[in-house]
């Protein structure tokens, strides 16, 4: 098991107002898994989605990511597991707006103390995979969503993580620009990727071998497609 | 925009303190100088009367100074540098061709020349000691007293008619700051050696005499030997400080420096307050900066940035601003004491100075300030979750 969740809760605390986005979930995910999370607004996608990837820890329960208890790491282990073992791609993109292309995929390996030789072959390589070679010493603003996204993909594939985690990566783009995005995740789940991904559409998430249904702060099914 | 405002703010900040600081050494070194026209570490003696009886002779007996004194108290004090007689005959009249004027002549020794800061202009000397030992007809005469009677015309080399008998000019005096003196400033006066003053008048005592100490030795000591000496020769008491009258010039600086001492300590005060005052604002200023850029924090801790990455990106960029604004803040301070002088404002304000020290000082003190400033901004940024930082709930 790459990812295990036992008895996961996450309770938000606003003044003396407790809401509880996660209820004591249960979760296994084996490496090479291809899953959809899905479930309406308010049932705990997201915040399930932060927790797996290590960006905010649990009010209780356990988390092994790949037999590793979570809560034990320190802020500098962790930062090493976001860096390494995860590539994060958000609904929002959150690309630094005034970096390149490049700049902005070059991060992640610059966090990794990769050297600027082997780290300008990498971004290259890269960004070529997603298609935007031609794109490298544009900014944000200069590209189309979709441009951004696949950045922003090329940026979380940057260490070669094992783990993609994807929030909405469709959410702001149409539908052709979505395909395309889909279709790329496709690729890196061919390649040996653990690849999670949060969506509203239907369409997409039936594509996937695996749904995990949210409402509520529970998980109201989890499997196989046949 | 934001790190554009910093940046001058502690531009301004070190530009003021430069600028205030170098001012302040400027106007003080000006006044010392002034102050010290009439000369360095000197007290001038005059004659008095005795207030304590002393092995049975009373009080109010005049004590005054012969030149016999002033070559044994020079022969016997070990605290004096210089010492010189001055005679004086406060109406003399001096003539060249045409013009004439009265004025003061004194009969002085070779050293009173040095002593008193009387500089002979280029060309010009001062009296030496072979005019004493052949009691020549020679004179020294002010720069503005050379003005008078000589106008644009060379004086040096010159004769001129002090009370009808004939003198050369051997020198000029070179013009000097002096807002200080006891009988005329030096540039109405002229001066003759003191061996020809007597040729001439035949006084049986000096008018006064100048005394200057060794730069290690303070004045106190100087003044007790001369009444130590004066005392024996002439059945007084030592103590009786009534016998001689001495101003003691160096206690005139003392109270400058003391001032200005005081001065300084206040310019220092501003100084500080006026850092304090940056430091706040750059601090606010990182603040917001960090509030503006925490999505940008989050995103980096998302792709893996260590909390030590995020603290020292931010504790980086507090000190190119304050640096930079600092570096430049002192150069055009600089640039501001060096144009200074162009401005001619007179002789008041001094030749303000950068004080080399003073200036490494406010940029370490920057220096800190920038980085308390970059560290509590910076250490808030690293400890937030990423989540919080980046917002997503």
């Amino acid at each position: 098991m790459i990812i295990e969740m036992n008895n996961i809760s996450k309770v938000y605390q606003t003044g003396n107002v407790e809401f509880a986005a996660l209820k004591e979930i249960n979760l296994k995910l084996k490496r090479g898994d291809f899953v959809a999370i899905v479930g309406p607004s308010g049932s705990g996608k997201s915040t399930l989605m932060n927790l797996i990837g290590c960006l905010d820890l649990p009010t209780k329960g356990n988390y092994l990511l790949d037999g590793r208890e979570v809560k034990h790491l320190s802020s500098n282990e962790l930062a090493e597991v976001r860096n390494k073992k995860i590539g994060f791609v958000f609904q929002a993109f959150n690309l630094l707006p005034y970096a390149t292309a490049f700049e902005n995929v070059e991060l992640p390996l610059l966090f990794a103390g990769v050297k600027s030789k082997n780290r300008k072959e990498r971004v290259h390589e890269i960004l070529e995979k997603v298609g935007l070679s031609d794109k490298m010493e544009n900014k944000p603003t200069e590209m189309s969503g979709g441009e951004m996204q696949r950045v922003a993909i090329a940026r979380a594939m940057a260490n070669d993580p094992e783990i993609i985690l994807a929030d909405e990566p469709t959410g702001n783009l149409d539908s052709k620009s979505g395909a395309a995005i889909v279709d790329l995740f496709k690729e890196l789940w061919k390649s040996g990727k653990t690849i999670i991904v949060i969506t509203h559409d239907e369409k997409i998430a039936g594509q996937l071998p695996r749904i995990v249904k949210l409402k509520d702060g529970l998980i109201e099914s989890n499997g196989y497609a046949n | 925009m934001r790190t554009a405002l910093t940046m001058f703010g502690v531009f301004w900040g070190t530009c003021s303190i430069v600028l205030l600081f170098a001012f302040g050494k400027g106007i003080t070194e000006q006044q010392i100088k002034d102050q010290k026209g009439m000369g360095d570490n000197i007290a001038i003696i005059w004659p008095g009367v005795t207030s304590m009886e002393f092995q049975g002779l009373p009080t109010g007996r005049r004590i005054r100074p012969t030149e016999d004194d002033v070559v044994l108290i020079k022969k016997k004090s070990s605290a004096l540098s210089a010492i010189s007689p001055e005679y004086r005959d406060g109406s003399v009249t001096i003539k060249f061709k045409k013009e004439s004027r009265r004025r003061s002549l004194f009969g002085v020794w070779p050293e009173f020349g040095d002593m008193r800061n009387i500089i002979p202009d280029e060309g010009s000397r001062f009296i030496n000691e072979r005019d004493m030992a052949e009691k020549r007809r020679v004179v020294f005469i002010g720069n503005r007293l050379k003005e008078d009677i000589f106008g644009e015309e060379e004086a040096v080399g010159e004769r001129v008619l002090i009370d009808n008998m004939p003198f050369t000019v051997i020198g000029v005096m070179k013009v000097k700051k002096q807002n200080s003196s006891y009988s005329g400033r030096d540039y109405r006066n002229a001066y003759i050696p003191s061996s020809t003053f007597q040729s001439m008048y035949s006084r049986r005592y000096v008018n006064n005499v100048v005394v200057q100490t060794k730069p290690e030795i303070s004045m106190e000591v100087t003044k007790s030997q001369i009444f130590e000496i004066m005392g024996a020769k002439y059945k007084f008491d030592p103590t009786d400080r009534e016998t001689l009258s001495i101003w003691d010039t160096t206690k005139g600086i003392a109270f400058l420096k003391d001032f200005f001492r005081a001065f300084r300590y206040f310019l220092i005060g501003i100084g500080i307050a006026t850092l304090i005052t940056g430091g706040i604002g750059v601090s606010n200023i990182m603040n917001i900066v960090l509030e503006e850029r925490t999505k940008e924090i989050g995103i980096k801790m998302a792709l893996g940035a260590k909390k030590g990455m995020i603290l020292f990106q931010f504790i980086f960029e507090t000190l190119i601003i304050t640096g930079v604004g600092g570096v430049f803040g002192f150069l055009f301070a600089y640039g501001i004491v060096k144009a200074f002088p162009l401005l001619q404002l007179g002789d008041f304000v001094g030749t303000p100075s950068v004080d080399v020290w003073g200036s490494v000082m406010v940029i370490f003190v920057l220096g800190i300030v920038g980085l308390v400033a970059g560290y509590f901004p910076a250490k808030r940024a690293a400890n937030l979750q990423p989540v919080q930082a980046l917002k997503l709930f």
